[in-house]
């Protein structure tokens, strides 16, 4: 399917408004063919409802899927939770009718049958995979002079076993894409380490979780960057919000912007920091925002 | 022994049986280096005592980045196990109550994260809809959310016991 739905998921929507700007902003100048998707809900989050109930997460996501079938359209999402969400549960009905039919005795209940007519994509492997880096790079008119810390999150690319995205100690196809905007990824000790927030210990468990976020904070500074780049809203909010709360609780002085990477295309694309949204970050930092508001408008 | 655990988890797949407890989950696992997370031991535990294993608190500081499920030399789905285990955990009544709250946020607005008004102003500064086309902005599609969960009995489970 060329035609796509966008899932905004709860994140972006609700928290980082810009990625969902920046996303649209990027799609239409891609010409990629991408409708809201009205109704949609929670993925549901793979830590934690998947963690909890496997109906219930089953139910909420194919619903979801359910709602893309309907307008014939495929799912993009942009966020790795939701990624990792319906694309298992997209993968689990479409391979075992048992689990197929439970789920739709409790669809039915809501007037809905799971069809399995939709796949679910990530806008970093779609945009690899249908575009291509090359191509992408035809539509770059601001190459941006940045050095960025490049973090794909897990579940973009794990469980392998289902992503079929290669190998996972250390992929490149992302800092292809990264690399296509004019930046350069700064390789960084632990690059492929978890953030620390999914699997419901961001919530559950906040001070182990900013622990893991401070080592992974510490080996990014030490490779000397201007920004991390990441795929996914919940690491983007662990790595941004995060950041206040390991300042206050390990007394560091971390200021290391976050970007989405629709963000980060989108200046390459010629969007401004503002319509980006990337100036609505818990991290400000002056010299960085100059920086870009420098690149933006042709002064560097 | 726990027959059940071991039946739950053989039918999902994962055959816990055959792990050699060679440590490469632990010795690759991001949370274990900074916690009491130890998914050697949790393996080793799922085989032998399911009680223990059940109420376990360091179920739960696994961020499920399936680091140790692509190494294990044995191929064990390690990840998948965990999140098994974590479910008929669950079901025993061990639930954080962080975790009870989200699940009440997502049975009230369909989101695990809701709409707040600080994002409703940022929303407009982007000149974006300050409601979003997702569940919050139609009531017939929260229903619809509340009645799926409802008919998987989820706001039984996750119900204050």
């Amino acid at each position: 399917m060329e035609k796509l739905s966008l899932f905004l998921g709860c994140i972006v929507p609700n928290r980082y408004p810009g990625i969902e700007n920046a996303t649209k902003l990027c799609l239409q100048k891609l010409n990629i063919d991408a409708s809201d998707l009205p109704g949609a809900s929670c993925c549901p989050a793979p830590g934690v409802f998947k963690s909890f109930d496997k109906a219930a997460w089953l139910a909420l996501a194919s619903r979801n899927i359910v709602l893309s079938e309907r307008l014939e359209r495929d799912i993009l999402t942009i966020c790795n939770g939701c990624y990792g969400s319906l694309a298992d549960a997209n993968l689990e009905l479409k391979n075992d009718p048992e689990l197929r039919a439970c789920t739709n005795t409790c669809l039915k209940e809501i007037g809905m049958e799971f069809r399995g007519t939709a796949e679910v994509r990530h806008i970093v492997e779609f945009l690899y995979k249908e575009l291509g880096p090359e191509k992408v790079r035809g539509y770059i008119t601001i190459p941006l002079d940045l050095k960025v810390a490049l973090h794909y999150g897990c579940h973009l690319i794990k469980p392998s076993r289902d992503r079929k995205l290669g190998e996972t100690e250390a992929p490149v196809f992302f800092d292809k894409l990264v690399e296509t905007t004019g930046a350069k990824s700064i390789d960084y000790t632990d690059k492929m380490m978890c953030c620390g927030a999914g699997g419901g210990v961001r919530s559950g468990h906040a001070p182990e979780s900013l622990e893991m976020l401070e080592h992974k904070l510490a080996c990014i500074r030490q490779a000397g960057v201007d920004c991390i780049v990441n795929a996914c809203p919940f690491c983007h909010l662990q790595f941004d919000r995060g950041q206040l709360s390991v300042n206050e609780r390990f007394e560091t002085d971390y200021s290391i912007p976050v970007l989405h990477y629709s963000q980060l295309l989108g200046l390459a694309l010629g969007f401004s920091p503002y319509e980006l949204g990337i100036e609505q970050n818990a991290v400000q930092n002056i010299e960085f925002l100059a920086k870009i508001y420098e690149i933006s408008a042709g002064l560097r | 022994m726990s027959e059940e655990l071991l039946k739950v988890l053989k039918a999902a797949g994962l055959d816990v049986l055959s792990c050699m407890q060679c440590g490469t989950c632990t010795g690759s696992c991001p949370s274990g280096r900074h916690t009491g997370l130890n998914t050697r031991r949790i393996l080793r535990d799922a085989r032998k005592n399911r009680a223990a294993v059940l109420s376990d608190d360091a179920l739960w500081l696994c961020t499920t980045c399936y680091t140790c499920q692509e190494r294990c030399p044995r191929d064990i789905p390690i990840t998948d196990a965990l999140l098994e285990l974590r479910r008929l955990a669950i079901k025993e009544g061990f639930m954080l109550p962080e975790h009870r709250k989200i699940s009440q946020m997502i049975l009230e607005c369909g989101h695990a994260v809701p709409l707040d008004e600080e994002t409703k102003q940022k929303r407009e500064e982007l000149g974006l809809d300050p409601i979003p086309e997702t569940v919050q902005k139609y009531p017939e599609a929260l229903q619809e959310v509340r009645n799926l969960l409802k008919a998987c009995k989820f706001n039984e489970l996750v119900a204050e016991k």
